[in-house]
């Protein structure tokens, strides 16, 4: 198991939530970031730009987003776990090297700080707008594992998580945290033992002139591709290509190749997944949330005494544990910083077996637990 | 041109108590600029310092049309401005000149937004971009960028016991603009108003794409006593640190030469960002960065030059 982490904490901070994710990313390996300035992700960069060098690392403010995710995609084939961090528009423009990171499995971690959108939007405050965009943004049917935290302990713990699952599924993980989520000071206790995953490499009597990155043997497998460096011959392209890694455009390549993809994010679900669910004995109504809306969410079911489900991991999003919830209650209520997102997940993993509601505020100001009170109310009464 | 006291009658096209920081040196460039235009004028700016300060809701320091895009697209919004704009003339529904005029910061021109604006300025668009360049990422607290000088200490490349701040030199912007080969380009200084005034009315004067480089001394990310700017904006100019020259039509022209070059350090010594650098140990290092002003300099004096007398004995004149 990758996560949670076992043993007592090694030291005890107060500190940041941008500046958990700096110490996170180092202790999972991290050492090479490649960024660029945004508000409210900048503290990501100036921590990495102070941390690495000291420990042999590389730091490289790059001229945009585009450039910054190139270069983690270059210094992750070359062996290096990389991390890019930004907001908003600069996710926007990340999207194109989301989608190549996925299909030609380079790992990579990239974090999103979500502040109000569309655009420019509101820089400085929090939102939860970037959710599908996480998951769809990049063109194509990719996979997507996308994590989100509710607090500096967890923003630090899904950091390594994001790494992990990172190398050991080969593909993008997209870490959204949330403006107040990233600016909020809490107490951290930096686990004695961290569970830290590497890539696998090819064996070494492997014959490396002729080596099939792409190779399988199994249609849920992840790649063993080697890095850059390691004496290998191999070919690397964001065209669709077969097992040896050069461009095919066969049905039967296309479509195995793509179908690869997510059926080894789908096998590995079982480390991947993060959903919390605390359903009081006759609880009808269930409270579920995410990020910094989780916070108001669990002091609002917790005074009306209803069911709370906290996710961590938004993608793959947690079908099977949503449709059992919806069984057992009459209602979901999803709280989140939008206009509604994440509620068409849980409306469609439901399937009708439980009314959905939504508490859904985007005006750049955090939702307050007499928000979700009052409509946790007001579900009651309805049913 | 227009003298300061004529300046002064002229409605300003930005209004004061705007949130730019005392001693803020853009205000001034984006007021000389604009005052220069003899017709009607709409600007489109690049995310930055510019933008934040000066509309906040529900107020404008506007006093003409304003359009904000993303970081990375002054330059191409101004192209799009631009053209549709002669499409109206050129179908009679619309009549008069009016002057498209693009700002954006260092980040927003050397780094993001290099792209739209070479694209902008290859393709010929009439338009003026003006770099209100303070070396930095002031907006999102002081990071380098491509236009931040070697040795200058910045939150992402910071001086310590290994780096003494930016390792590489800024890259020359108005030269690469120069090598687009425009009909106007360059680069003015806060300090010296009335070159840039005279800089900006003749850039307005002709047609196609021109573009103005002017260094903005910024009391936050160089940190220095605010009431400085104006004479920071000077010695940058009289130690050739940043010199005041055009280039029109691919003719180089200096348009101040200090009577007495002073050295690099009067113009450091006042800046923060530039302090690690008077520490022991670095004299190396200083004495290194004045000879790649000493260098450039000649270079320039070498560009300018009247035609025919280029790449003589190379000594210094």
């Amino acid at each position: 198991m990758i996560f949670p982490f076992p043993g007592k904490p090694k030291e005890v901070k107060f500190i940041l939530g941008n500046e958990a994710c700096v110490e996170a990313a180092i202790a999972a390996g991290c050492r090479f970031f490649a960024g660029y300035p945004i508000t409210p992700s900048t503290e990501i960069a100036e921590g990495m730009a102070k941390a690495l060098p000291r420990i042999g690392g590389t730091f490289i403010q790059m001229e945009d987003e585009i450039a910054s995710l190139g270069a983690v995609i270059g210094a992750s084939i070359c062996g290096l776990k990389a991390l890019t961090a930004t907001s908003g528009p600069g996710f926007s423009l990340k999207q194109e090297h989301i989608g190549y990171a996925a299909l030609t499995e380079i790992p990579c971690v990239i974090v999103n700080v979500m502040r109000g959108g569309p655009s420019t939007g509101l820089p400085t405050l929090p939102a939860q707008g970037d959710v599908m965009q996480a998951r769809w943004g990049t063109h194509g049917d990719h996979p997507a594992i996308v994590l989100s935290p509710s607090s500096v302990k967890e923003y630090y713990e899904l950091t390594i998580k994001a790494f992990n699952l990172s190398e050991k599924f080969r593909t993008p993980v997209i870490l959204l945290p949330d403006e107040v989520i990233a600016h909020t000071r809490e107490k951290l206790e930096i686990p004695e033992n961290i569970k830290i995953v590497d890539r696998k490499k090819p064996p070494a009597n492997v014959d490396k002139k002729n080596y099939r990155p792409y190779a399988v043997s199994r249609d849920d497998e992840v790649p063993v591709i080697p890095n850059f460096g390691e004496g290998f011959r191999f070919n690397i392209t964001g065209l669709i290509h077969d097992d040896s890694g050069f461009p095919s455009n066969a049905p039967e390549i296309t479509q195995s190749t793509l179908m690869r993809l997510h059926k080894k994010i789908a096998a590995g679900y079982g480390e991947i997944k993060g959903i919390e669910v605390d359903l009081p004995r006759g609880a009808e109504v269930a409270v579920l949330s995410y990020g910094a809306s989780f916070r108001s969410a669990a002091q609002a079911a917790k005074d009306a005494q209803v069911g709370l489900v906290k996710l961590t991991t938004l993608f793959p999003f947690p079908d099977k544990e949503v449709k059992e919830l919806a069984q057992k209650v009459k209602t979901i209520i999803v709280v989140e910083m939008n206009l509604g997102q994440l509620i068409g997940e849980v409306e469609r993993a439901a399937g009708g077996l439980a009314k959905i509601a939504g508490v859904n505020i985007a005006n750049g100001l955090l939702i307050t637990p007499d928000v979700i009170r009052e409509k946790i109310r007001a579900c009651q009464k309805k049913t | 041109m227009a003298t300061l006291k004529e300046l002064v009658l002229r409605e300003s096209p930005i209004t004061g108590g705007h949130r730019a920081c005392a001693g803020c040196g853009f205000p001034q460039i984006i007021r000389i600029v604009l005052m220069a235009a003899k017709d009607p004028v709409v600007v489109i700016a690049a995310t930055g310092c510019l933008e934040v300060t000066t509309t906040i809701y529900p107020y404008s320091a506007w006093n003409v049309p304003f359009l904000h895009n993303a970081f990375e697209n002054a330059a191409a919004t101004a192209s799009g401005v631009e053209a549709a704009y002669e499409a109206l003339l050129r179908k009679g529904k619309l009549k008069g000149k009016i002057n498209v005029v693009a700002f954006g910061g260092d980040g927003g021109t050397y780094d993001i937004g290099f792209q739209s604006l070479s694209g902008a300025m290859e393709r010929g668009h009439n338009l003026l971009y003006v770099c209100y360049n303070n070396e930095g990422y002031m907006n999102t607290g002081v990071q380098r960028s491509g236009a931040t000088p070697r040795g200058a200490s910045t939150t992402t490349e910071p001086a310590g016991k290994v780096r003494q701040g930016k390792v590489r030199p800024r890259k020359d912007l108005t030269a690469i603009m120069a090598a687009h080969d425009l009909p106007y380009v360059a680069q003015a200084s806060v300090g010296y108003y009335m070159d840039l005034l005279k800089k900006a009315e003749k850039a307005f004067s002709i047609e196609g794409p021109k573009f103005l480089n002017v260094l903005q001394p910024c009391r936050l990310g160089w940190p220095y006593k605010p009431e400085l700017t104006f004479e920071l904006g000077r010695l940058a100019v009289q130690t050739a640190i940043w010199p005041l020259y055009e280039v029109e039509n691919g003719k180089w022209k200096l348009t101040m030469k200090p009577r007495e070059k002073k050295p690099i350090t009067e113009f450091m010594k006042h800046q923060d960002r530039f302090r690690h650098l008077f520490r022991p140990g670095n004299e190396e290092l200083l004495a290194d960065l004045q000879t790649e002003v000493d260098r450039n300099w000649q270079t320039l004096l070498e560009k300018c030059l009247p035609a025919g007398q280029a790449g003589g004995e190379g000594g210094s004149k």
